[in-house]
């Protein structure tokens, strides 16, 4: 085995891994914490890459910050589906499947929708970094992924610091262990939810920037994610932030080293064999409750 | 009603409805038709493990292609019989292949209810979201396992070239009309022979309450694996003539996406609590697309699809079948008061 290959093989799957995590940390809110089994996700992130892909090429303006600017708007789709999804499932109890058929249907929608707008063709973003790599030593950076996974990293860790530090923070933390006991503190756990489930939204606007920017996107191009992100939020253990990043960066790696020595056409295989495994193995993941 | 009477009555539908197409004799009609009928035995299929267990299945298309693969499968071992086997074996696999294609249909559904059968019993222990994920994932590494598979035609896609004619039938298409509408017929015998039996009251208990039932003695691991595996085999069945019907297969089209949507939207339209819900729902929903897709476009009968699940599952819950049964009780209430 060619050494140089992997670490390279190893870095690539680091800056992967942190992408990865960007992608999942909604995940790891709406499912782990929420229990909504939010399976559009995928598809409002490659939402999030259209706008910035119309954005760009039309402004040339740098995808991550569209996707700043685009953050608010995401919060309030969040707002609009938690409305939608708590006053016709969530409110009744119990009836999960018609809850994860709403999601089937979204994502489904949001996908044949950019389909039809948009047609089937890859679509790219203009940014002078692109084709650029740092070098240290025998390391490579190609700075495409370097600048999406340090960003993503920022992200995570802001999310988590908000999550563990900050009263609403914590609040959905508490949300997720007793909703019951929350209301007794005089919380409206209803609301705690609302805001989780947006911030778990407007994580999409930032994900599908790294996205296109790391590679050209169509719009069934969500449809891969599903299976990862839901491994990766299972790997890590449900509703812990840090065990997703562990998990994430895991696969990362675990892909790309697969990738690099027996070809691409296999990594998807990957976290589908990592995910039943978790599940037959340890259910509740690294590091899960 | 009982089965056997059930049974008749379904097949005699069939005949009538094989007859009248014959009359028409359009071959278009048997094309449309045949897509139609499929869309039955998915949804009935779907029906029987997201219904009435409450388990939601979101690789229909990969069961659905495991059928179209092993039939891929059998039908390019037939076409190199030489090649394949040694010397002393080549005289009786001769005689063997091809296979028939009604042998190929059981055949598919062997294999994908035994993919069935691993899946659920990996994942059918935990809560059923879990399940659910893992059926997404499942369409996809089954996609790639194909993709990187030359044998069955890998990513480039394989040719199956079904023959112009048979005896009996006339064209050949007339023939897989035929094939399906029988699947049609025993797919809504199962689904209707287990909602009436104990199996059936069994796996009403899991959708309604799984804890109690466990804590009752429903052996729910078993009732559920049950469920995956004849939901899954008959999902492969459905799938395994396909590529006969197609004329050449590559992985886009055997896991497309539109099969899982399908039979998740045409229970969920029809009504999921009885066998007659996904069949409503498969017809209406069926013909409207064959309707769209020669009127405006595949695209955007998909949406409409797409947009027809979101409303029903938010507005009614129950279906179309719950819609009318409610309509009847409500007329009937108003007699009663007057």
């Amino acid at each position: 085995m060619d050494f140089d290959l992997l670490i390279n093989a190893i870095i690539a799957g680091l800056m992967l891994g942190a992408f990865y995590a960007a992608v999942t940390a909604g995940i790891s809110i709406s499912f782990g914490m929420l229990d909504i089994v939010n399976i559009a996700h995928p598809g409002f992130i490659i939402l999030g890459s259209y706008i910035a892909y119309i954005v760009n090429s039309q402004l040339g303006v740098d995808p991550i910050v569209i996707a700043i600017v685009a953050l608010p708007a995401f919060y309030a789709l969040g707002m609009i589906i938690y409305d939608i999804y708590y006053r016709s499932f969530e409110r009744h109890g119990q009836d999960s499947l018609r809850g994860l058929a709403f999601f089937f249907g979204l994502l489904f929608v949001t996908e044949v929708a950019l389909n039809l707008v948009f047609g089937v063709d890859y679509r790219s973003v203009n940014v002078p970094y692109i084709g650029g790599s740092v070098s240290i030593g025998a390391m490579e950076f190609p700075v495409r992924m370097l600048v999406p996974a340090l960003v993503s990293l920022a992200m995570f860790g802001g999310l988590q610091i908000f999550m563990s530090r900050t009263f609403i923070g914590r609040a959905v933390m508490a949300v997720s262990q007793d909703p019951q006991a929350l209301q007794l503190m005089a919380v409206d756990p209803i609301r705690i939810k609302r805001i989780a489930f947006s911030i778990s939204l407007a994580t999409c606007s930032m994900a599908g920037a790294f996205l296109i920017i790391i590679q050209p996107v169509i719009p069934s191009a969500g449809r891969e994610y599903i299976g990862r992100v839901f491994a990766i939020c299972v790997l890590g253990g449900l509703g812990s932030l840090p065990g997703t990043l562990i998990a994430a960066l895991l696969i990362g790696v675990i892909e790309s080293i697969t990738a690099t020595f027996y070809g691409p056409s296999w990594a998807p295989a990957v976290s589908f064999g990592l995910l039943l495994l978790t599940l037959a193995v340890r259910p509740s993941g690294l590091l899960g409750r | 009603m009982r089965t056997p009477v059930f049974t008749i009555i379904v097949a005699l539908v069939g005949a009538a409805l094989f007859a009248a197409f014959r009359l028409v004799g359009n071959d278009y009609l048997f094309f449309a038709g045949y897509i139609v009928l499929q869309y039955v035995v998915l949804a009935t299929a779907w029906n029987i493990l997201g219904g009435y267990c409450g388990y939601v299945n979101f690789g229909s298309a990969g069961f659905f292609a495991i059928g179209v693969y092993s039939t891929v499968f059998f039908y390019t071992v037939g076409q190199s019989v030489e090649d394949i086997f040694p010397e002393f074996l080549l005289a009786p696999m001769q005689f063997i292949f091809p296979l028939p294609l009604p042998l190929l249909v059981v055949v598919a559904g062997a294999v994908s209810g035994l993919v069935g059968l691993g899946m659920g019993y990996l994942t059918l222990r935990l809560r059923g979201v879990f399940f659910a994920i893992a059926t997404l994932a499942l369409a996809v590494v089954l996609e790639t396992f194909v993709v990187n598979w030359p044998f069955v035609g890998g990513s480039r896609g394989a040719y199956v070239i079904p023959p112009n004619e048979i005896p009996i039938f006339g064209p050949y298409i007339q023939f897989l009309f035929f094939l399906m509408l029988v699947l049609v017929v025993v797919a809504l015998v199962v689904a209707r022979s287990i909602e009436r039996s104990k199996l059936g009251v069994g796996f009403a208990t899991i959708r309604d309450d799984e804890l109690a039932a466990e804590a009752t003695g429903v052996p729910t691991l078993r009732l559920k694996l049950i469920a995956t595996v004849v939901s899954g085999a008959l999902m492969g069945m459905a799938g395994a003539p396909f590529p006969y019907y197609i004329g050449y297969i590559e992985p886009g089209s055997a896991f497309n996406l539109s099969y899982a949507v399908n039979s998740i939207a045409m229970p969920m339209i029809g009504g999921t609590t009885s066998w007659i819900g996904p069949l409503v729902g498969a017809l209406l929903l069926g013909t409207l697309q064959q309707v769209a897709t020669v009127t405006i476009s595949s695209a955007v009968n998909l949406l409409i699809v797409g947009l027809l699940l979101i409303f029903f599952v938010i507005i009614a819950p129950r279906g179309i079948v719950g819609l009318v049964q409610d309509a009847i009780r409500k007329r009937r209430g108003e007699r009663v008061k007057s």
